[in-house]
């Protein structure tokens, strides 16, 4: 230990007697690892952000979509059929083992009107009361969510988000205020917290929740197929129907006219557009997925050859891809780093070996009073070692700044990372041990004698 | 016991197919307590025999027995070792590293010890010793803030700071005013007298060799003669007349 001391106090008082020199020298090493830990720390806020944004859809997310529906050989999308129901989303509660919650969702896209001003919300949502703990949404700011009980009676209640909130009221508060959405009064009894946009980019406070029934029958109900626009078209796009009429016998009587007249009878759909569904965990995604797939299969009584009238969304895919493209965009920049560090320890190189020539007369001094080949050997590359250390440190200093300064002014998200800074450390150790060997060697090869008698 | 002893040592050096002879069979005995002049014009050999005596390079053929021990059978490690324990050197031109103190310049042998003493015994050999050599006030001084007589006598001390029996003076004065001379050949008299140590001066100048007891004379890689300096033989004669 001791000999270390006094090993580390020889290189660092050769380092300072030129002071000048060894920082140039040092230069290398510490723009190369400002580079690695800059690129690390912005890579790494960079795929947080990301987590961050795939969060705020919400945690361990999957949406059951329903499948598309054809009309007379016209497929029209996925999402345009009505196999989703209510008894789905209880189903899937009870019997999924790896579902952590499930709500049935419908969306509509309609005006809104407060007073003189209108909106057309990004997103109006009919649900049920767990829906905000499925999307992380529970937090609200003011007022309170809406329960099972406003569910069951449709009650006229609503949540807003705070870009809605700010369209409309302008700054006041909403709770309590009574919005129009299709001619239908709506209180607004809360408003949520900010959520950002999601993945997609859709601003996720512009946004509108509501009972699902609230939504399905006195809002969308209004024209009972128009929930889904797309899968509204459904009933009038069926032309082949009327162009090759079918041949098969109607189970009942042909009604005429009159009488559909005199006797509407009460449509009331119940389907759902889509099911959101939170897993348990992110490892029973796919567990979850497989559950989900084989309950509505049997429920839907699908024969094992017959495709799925359901989609399961799950939103890891697009993470993937996220995640893919910008990894392998750092790892270029990491590399092109390293290239720097390398060239770095060329210059250390290059300075040590200057140095040997320079001190020959120390070293034929030293190995006279007795040092041994590899007391010099240690000494030169204790010295390589120190420097570029002293650069690593340097650099991990620089970088951080550089960080902070990128996300002082460029607001981009960055984040310490600390297996970057070992990695420096190390890394900038081993290239003083690479680059300071040759030249430590060189020094250790020395004759004393003509070390002393070098001018 | 003799401090040193060569049997018909020699030394060649190739120059490509070309043999260079420079020491050509050379037997020498210093008893321990002796101080030796080693004299000659350049190009006799006395620089190679004296590194030879400082284990720095090794012969072609012979023996070369130093303190006892065998050295012409030793490799590179051992050779450092010895140095290290066995020979104080000093140079022509002090050799000191440079940006260093005085004191640590005398300490730097210290640190290729083995069994070292520890950092304050050390430190105190260091500083009895530079007192010794009349620098006790300048101890924290660089080589650049001392006159060329106090880079030597540094020198001196770092050389004794292990405590080896030999001391190898390669022209001590070469690089000093004649007043500076011999303050420094005083303090190897002194040395010699008060410490007993075995000293062997390479020089160019008659008057070095007579503070010496012995002197030692080099022609073409031979010793020509080996005589005791006239004033010892002066006293020799008085006493015997007497």
């Amino acid at each position: 230990m001791r000999k270390f001391i006094r090993m580390m106090l020889m290189a660092v008082s050769a380092l300072r007697s030129n002071v000048m020199r060894s920082v140039l020298t040092t230069l290398g090493i510490v723009i190369g690892t400002a580079a690695v830990i800059t690129m690390m720390e912005i890579g790494q806020g960079a795929s947080n952000a990301l987590q961050r944004s795939i969060q705020s859809v919400g945690a361990n997310n999957l949406q059951v979509l329903p499948g598309s529906a054809a009309a007379g050989g016209v497929s029209k999308g996925i999402g345009t059929s009505r196999s989703l129901t209510p008894q789905d989303v209880e189903a899937i509660q009870r019997e999924c083992s790896a579902v952590y919650d499930a709500a049935p969702v419908v969306g509509t896209s309609l005006q809104v009107v407060y007073n003189s001003r209108n909106t057309v919300p990004a997103v109006i949502l009919g649900t049920s009361p767990n829906y905000l703990a499925i999307r992380d949404r529970q937090h609200l700011i003011e007022g309170k969510s809406f329960d099972e009980r406003d569910v069951q009676q449709a009650n006229k209640v609503c949540l807003i988000g705070v870009t809605l909130s700010q369209t409309l009221f302008d700054g006041d508060s909403p709770i309590g205020k009574v919005i129009r959405v299709q001619n239908v009064p709506m209180r607004v009894i809360g408003l949520l917290s900010a959520k950002g946009s999601n993945v997609m980019g859709l601003d996720m406070d512009d946004i509108l929740i509501a009972p699902l029934t609230t939504i399905k029958h006195r809002i969308a109900g209004t024209a009972a197929t128009q929930v889904n626009q797309s899968a509204a078209v459904v009933t009038t796009i069926n032309t082949l129907s009327q162009i090759y009429p079918r041949t098969g016998l109607d189970l009942y009587p042909i009604r005429s006219q009159s009488q559909v007249i005199n006797t509407p009878q009460p449509i009331r759909q119940t389907h759902v557009n889509c099911i959101a569904v939170r897993a348990a965990s992110t490892p029973e995604i796919d567990e979850a997925k497989r559950q989900i797939t084989t309950l509505l299969r049997e429920r839907h009584r699908l024969a094992v050859d017959e495709l799925e009238d359901f989609y399961i969304r799950d939103m890891t895919e697009i993470v993937k891809t996220f995640n893919d493209s910008s990894t392998s965009m750092l790892r270029l920049l990491l590399f092109v780093a390293l290239v720097s560090l390398v060239v770095g320890g060329v210059g250390i190189m290059n300075i040590m070996l200057v140095s040997v020539t320079e001190r020959t007369h120390e070293i034929g001094l030293r190995m006279a009073v007795g040092a041994r080949a590899r007391d010099i050997l240690t000494q030169f590359l204790v010295e390589a070692v120190l420097l570029c250390l002293i650069g690593g440190g340097m650099g991990i200093l620089i970088g951080r700044g550089a960080s902070e300064l990128v996300k002082y002014f460029l607001a981009w998200p960055v984040e310490v990372s600390l297996p970057a800074m070992v990695a420096a450390v190390i890394v900038s150790f081993s290239v003083g041990v690479a680059f300071g060997f040759y030249p430590a060697w060189k020094a250790s090869r020395l004759d004393p004698i003509d070390a002393l008698r070098y001018e | 016991m003799d401090a040193i002893r060569l049997e018909d040592v020699t030394k060649t050096y190739y120059r490509g197919e070309i043999e260079i002879p420079v020491l050509r069979g050379v037997s020498l005995a210093i008893e321990r307590g002796e101080m030796v002049a080693l004299m000659g014009a350049s190009g006799s050999g006395k620089s190679t025999l004296l590194n030879l005596l400082g284990c720095l390079d090794q012969s072609s053929s012979g023996r070369y027995w130093l303190d006892g021990v065998d050295v012409s059978a030793l490799n590179r490690d051992q050779l450092a070792l010895i140095r290290n324990q066995k020979i104080g050197f000093c140079f022509q031109n002090f050799n000191l590293l440079p940006r260093t103190s005085a004191l640590q310049n005398v300490l730097m042998p210290l640190s290729y010890s083995y069994g070292r003493l520890d950092e304050l015994a050390s430190r105190e050999r260091a500083e009895h010793l530079l007192e010794r050599v009349g620098l006790k006030e300048r101890m924290d001084h660089e080589p650049s803030q001392l006159s060329g007589g106090q880079q030597q006598r540094v020198a001196i001390a770092r050389a004794l700071i292990a405590q080896p029996p030999v001391l190898l003076a390669d022209e001590p004065t070469g690089a000093l005013d004649s007043k500076t001379s011999a303050e420094i050949l005083a303090l190897f008299g002194q040395l010699h007298r008060e410490e007993g140590l075995t000293i062997i001066l390479v020089t160019h100048e008659g008057e070095v060799a007579e503070h010496a007891q012995r002197t030692i004379h080099m022609r073409d890689g031979k010793i020509e003669h080996d005589t005791p300096t006239a004033q010892l033989a002066g006293a020799i004669a008085t006493r015997i007349e007497g």
